[in-house]
C-alpha cells in the first residue's frame, strides 16, 4: 500500500474515532489542521513549499495544533473524498492547495459548516471557505525584466501546465515586461498538460531550446527544466521553490512561495475564533513571494530589478497598470487604472504581443 | 522545418522512447512465458530511487545502474514468490506490487529529494555522429541508450532465432506440454519475471541518472503503464515494441515542438496524440486477428501448478 493511500486509510479510521472524540472535546484539545496536496511533498516545487508552510505552522504552535496532510491527490472526485474525510475526521481547518480542488472544496464546505476551509488559487468563497494565493505575476514580471535584459536570441520559453487564469496571468506579466524592456522579444508557450512530470518538462525545455529560446520559464513543479537549461547552457527562472542549486549557471532568480506566514495567521484566527472568509492575495509586499536574485545577473540589472521590486512593494508600480490591450487590440484595462483582483482572477485572454493562440 | 530541427526531434524521440523500450522489452519476455506482471511502474520507481541513492552516495553512476537492476529484481522476486510460488492472481499481485513500489520508493527516497546530480552525459561516437539526420539520433546519445540498442538486438535475436526463444514460447503457450517435455516451467517463468524486474529497474535508473538526473517521487509518471500497453498493442512482437516505443516518443516530442513553432492545435488534442497515434498504428498492424492470436501467449495470466 502506498503512503498516500495508507494515509487515507488512517484518515478514515481517524474519522471514526473523531466522532467519539468530539463528544468529549474541551478547550485544551489541539486544533486539527489538514492539508491536501496535488503533488508529492518531495517535488521540490509547489507542494514542497506548502509542506514548508505546514512545518512553519508546527514550529509556531507546537502541540496547540495537530496537523496532517494527504499528498498526490488527483483533482476531481478523488479530492472530494479526501477533503470530506478530513472534515468528517474532525479537522477544524483544511487547506486545499491546488486550483482543481475548488469545486470539491466548495461542495464539502457547504456540508460541514462548522469546519473552516481555505482553498489556494481559486475564486469561490463561502461563509466558511476562504481563498488565498500568491501573486506570482509580480515575480513573473521581474523575471520577465531579467529575461529581457539577459536574452540574446530574443526568444523566451514558457513551460505551461493548464490554461487557467493563474497561468495565463503569469504569461501576460512576462510579455508586458518584455514589451517594456526589450521590445520585439518573443515568448513561446508550450503546454504540457501536467503539473508534475519531470521527463515531459525536460522534453519541453529541450524542444524550446532547440527553437532558439535562451531563457526558460516554467509553470510546472519539478526542477527538471532548470537542469535542462543548465545542461544546454541557457538561463532559467525557477518557480515555487528556490531551484538555484539545480542550475547554478542557469537560474537568474526563482519565484519562491513562502506560505508559512499565511498559514500561521489563519490558524491563529481560527484558534481565536475570529476567522473570517476572505480572498487573501499575498505578494512581494507581504513576503508571500521572495525573489532571490542570482550573482549571474550583472550589478546594474540587479539594481534595476530591485527598484521594480521596491515599486511593487510600496504600490507605486503595478504590472497590470492600464492601458492593457488583448491580442485583438481591444482595451481590457483602461489607461490610468490598474487591474482589480477580480479582473486578474478571471483573466482568460493573452495580452497584445503574444503571437500564439490560447488553447480553448 | 530545417534539418537541424528534424535531427533534434529524432534525437529527443529516442531519449523519450528509451525508458518505454526497456520496460516493454522486459515485460515482453515475461509475458512470452505466460506471466503478466502489472508491477512495472513500481519496479521502475524503486529502481530509479535506489539507482539515484547509490550513484549519489558512491559517485559511481554504473554502480547505481547495477543496483537499480538488482532493486527491480528484488521486487520482481516478491512478485514471483506470491504469483508463481503461491499461485495468487497475477493481476492483483502486479497491481499490489505497483502500489507497494510507489510507496516504498517515496519512503526510501524522502531524504534524497532536491539533491542535484550530474548524470550520464551524451557520448558522441566519432564520425558516425556526424551523419546527417540519423547521426545525432543514433550516435550522440548517452551510454544507457546505447545499452538499450544492444539489449534490443540481443532480445530480438534470443526470441526469434535462439533455442531460448522457443523454450520461453513453449512455456507460455502450453505449460503442461512444456513440462511434459521436461522443461522446467516454474524456473523459466521465475527467471523471466526476474529479467523483467532488472529491465524495469534499469529503465528507472535511466530516468533518475540520465533523462532527468534527480530523484522525485512518482517521477516515472505512468511510463510503466504505457509500456505495458505497448506490449499488448504490439501484439507481443519485438520489432513492434521498438516501433511503438519510439512512435510514442516521437508523438510526445512533436506535440511539444509544434506548440513552440506556434501551430495552433488545441493542447488537449495534442496531448492525446502520442496515445492515439501509437494505438492506431499498432492496431492497424495487428488487424489480422488470426495472425495476432498466433503471437499472443495462450496461457498469459493463468496460474500454473507443477507436478503433472
Amino acid at each position: 500500500m502506498s503512503i498516500p493511500s495508507l494515509k487515507r486509510l488512517v484518515l478514515g479510521v481517524a474519522a471514526a474515532i473523531g466522532l467519539t472524540a468530539t463528544l468529549g472535546a474541551h478547550a485544551a484539545d489541539p486544533l486539527k489542521v489538514g492539508f491536501v496536496y496535488i503533488g508529492p511533498i518531495g517535488d521540490h516545487g509547489w507542494t514542497y513549499q506548502h509542506e514548508q508552510g505546514r512545518q512553519a505552522l508546527i514550529k509556531q504552535f507546537g502541540d496547540k495544533v495537530q496537523t496532517s496532510f494527504v499528498e498526490n491527490v488527483a483533482e476531481g472526485a478523488d479530492a472530494e473524498r479526501v477533503i470530506r474525510n478530513m472534515a468528517k475526521g474532525g479537522y477544524d481547518l483544511v487547506f486545499t492547495t491546488s486550483f482543481g480542488y475548488m469545486n470539491p472544496t466548495a461542495k464539502v464546505a457547504k456540508q460541514f459548516p462548522k469546519a473552516t476551509f481555505e482553498h489556494a488559487t481559486g475564486y469561490k468563497q463561502d461563509k466558511n471557505l476562504g481563498t488565498y494565493l500568491s501573486t506570482s505575476y509580480e515575480g513573473r514580471y521581474v523575471g520577465g525584466f531579467l529575461a529581457a535584459k539577459m536574452t540574446k536570441s530574443k526568444k523566451i520559453g514558457y513551460i505551461a501546465s493548464f490554461p487557467i487564469p493563474e497561468v495565463i496571468r503569469d504569461i501576460n506579466a512576462i510579455q508586458l515586461a518584455l514589451d517594456k524592456y526589450n521590445p520585439g522579444t518573443e515568448i513561446k508557450v508550450v503546454w504540457v498538460n501536467s503539473w508534475f512530470d519531470p521527463g515531459k518538462e525536460a522534453d519541453a525545455a529541450n524542444a524550446l531550446i532547440d527553437q532558439g529560446v535562451d531563457v526558460v520559464f516554467q509553470h510546472t513543479d519539478s526542477p527538471a527544466p532548470i537542469q535542462t537549461a543548465e545542461r544546454r547552457g541557457v538561463y532559467a527562472i525557477g518557480y515555487a521553490s528556490d531551484m538555484a542549486h539545480f542550475g547554478p549557471k542557469a537560474v537568474l532568480t526563482s519565484i519562491v512561495n513562502n506560505w508559512g506566514p499565511h498559514y500561521i495567521r489563519s490558524t491563529q484566527a481560527v484558534i481565536d475564533g475570529n476567522w473570517k472568509s476572505q480572498d487573501y492575495w499575498g505578494g512581494l509586499a507581504e513576503g508571500t513571494i521572495e525573489l532571490p536574485i542570482s550573482p549571474l545577473v550583472p550589478a546594474e540589472v540587479k539594481t534595476e530589478a530591485e527598484q521594480i521590486i521596491a515599486g511593487i512593494k510600496d504600490g507605486s508600480f503595478h504590472p497590470f497598470a492600464g492601458p492593457i490591450l488583448d491580442q485583438k487590440g481591444d482595451v481590457r484595462i483602461a489607461a490610468g487604472s490598474v487591474a482589480s483582483n477580480a479582473e486578474l482572477a478571471g483573466m482568460n485572454y493573452y495580452v497584445k504581443g503574444i503571437s500564439a493562440q490560447l488553447p480553448q | 522545418m530545417d534539418l537541424d530541427l528534424i535531427s533534434n526531434i529524432l534525437y529527443a524521440m529516442v531519449r523519450c522512447g528509451t525508458p518505454l523500450l526497456l520496460v516493454a522489452l522486459g515485460e515482453l519476455v515475461c509475458e512470452k512465458t505466460g506471466v503478466l506482471n502489472l508491477g512495472q511502474e513500481g519496479m521502475m520507481l524503486f529502481g530509479a530511487v535506489i539507482g539515484f541513492i547509490v550513484a549519489f552516495s558512491t559517485g559511481s553512476l554504473w554502480l547505481g545502474v547495477l543496483l537499480a537492476c538488482l532493486a527491480g529484481i528484488l521486487l520482481a522476486a516478491l512478485f514471483a514468490l506470491v504469483a508463481l510460488g503461491c499461485q495468487a492472481n497475477q493481476v492483483a499481485t502486479g497491481l499490489a506490487l505497483t502500489i507497494f513500489g510507489i510507496g516504498l520508493s517515496a519512503f526510501v527516497g524522502s531524504a534524497w529529494v532536491g539533491k542535484p546530480l550530474t548524470g550520464f552525459e551524451p557520448l558522441a561516437i566519432p564520425l558516425l555522429s556526424d551523419i546527417p539526420l540519423i547521426g545525432h539520433m543514433l550516435f550522440n546519445q548517452d551510454v544507457l541508450v546505447y545499452l538499450s540498442f544492444a539489449l534490443f538486438a540481443l532480445i530480438t535475436w534470443a526470441l526469434l532465432k535462439s533455442r531460448l526463444g522457443l523454450i520461453l514460447q513453449a512455456v507460455g503457450e502450453n505449460p503442461n506440454a512444456a513440462s511434459a517435455m521436461g522443461l522446467p516451467v516454474m524456473r523459466v517463468r521465475t527467471l523471466a519475471v526476474l529479467f523483467g524486474g532488472a529491465m524495469a529497474g534499469m529503465a528507472g535508473a535511466y530516468l533518475s541518472l540520465a533523462y532527468t538526473p534527480m530523484w522525485a517521487q512518482n517521477m516515472s509518471a505512468g511510463r510503466g503503464w504505457i509500456a505495458l500497453a505497448l506490449v499488448v498493442f504490439a501484439s507481443w512482437r519485438v520489432l513492434r515494441v521498438l516501433l511503438g516505443a519510439y512512435l510514442f516518443g516521437l508523438a510526445s516530442i512533436l506535440h511539444l515542438v509544434a506548440q513552440g513553432i506556434g501551430i495552433s492545435i488545441p493542447a488537449n488534442l495534442l496531448a492525446m496524440l502520442p496515445y492515439v497515434a501509437t494505438i492506431v498504428v499498432l492496431v492497424l498492424l495487428s488487424r489480422d486477428a488470426v495472425r495476432t492470436r498466433l503471437y499472443a501467449p495462450v496461457s498469459l495470466g493463468q496460474p500454473w501448478r507443477g507436478g503433472h
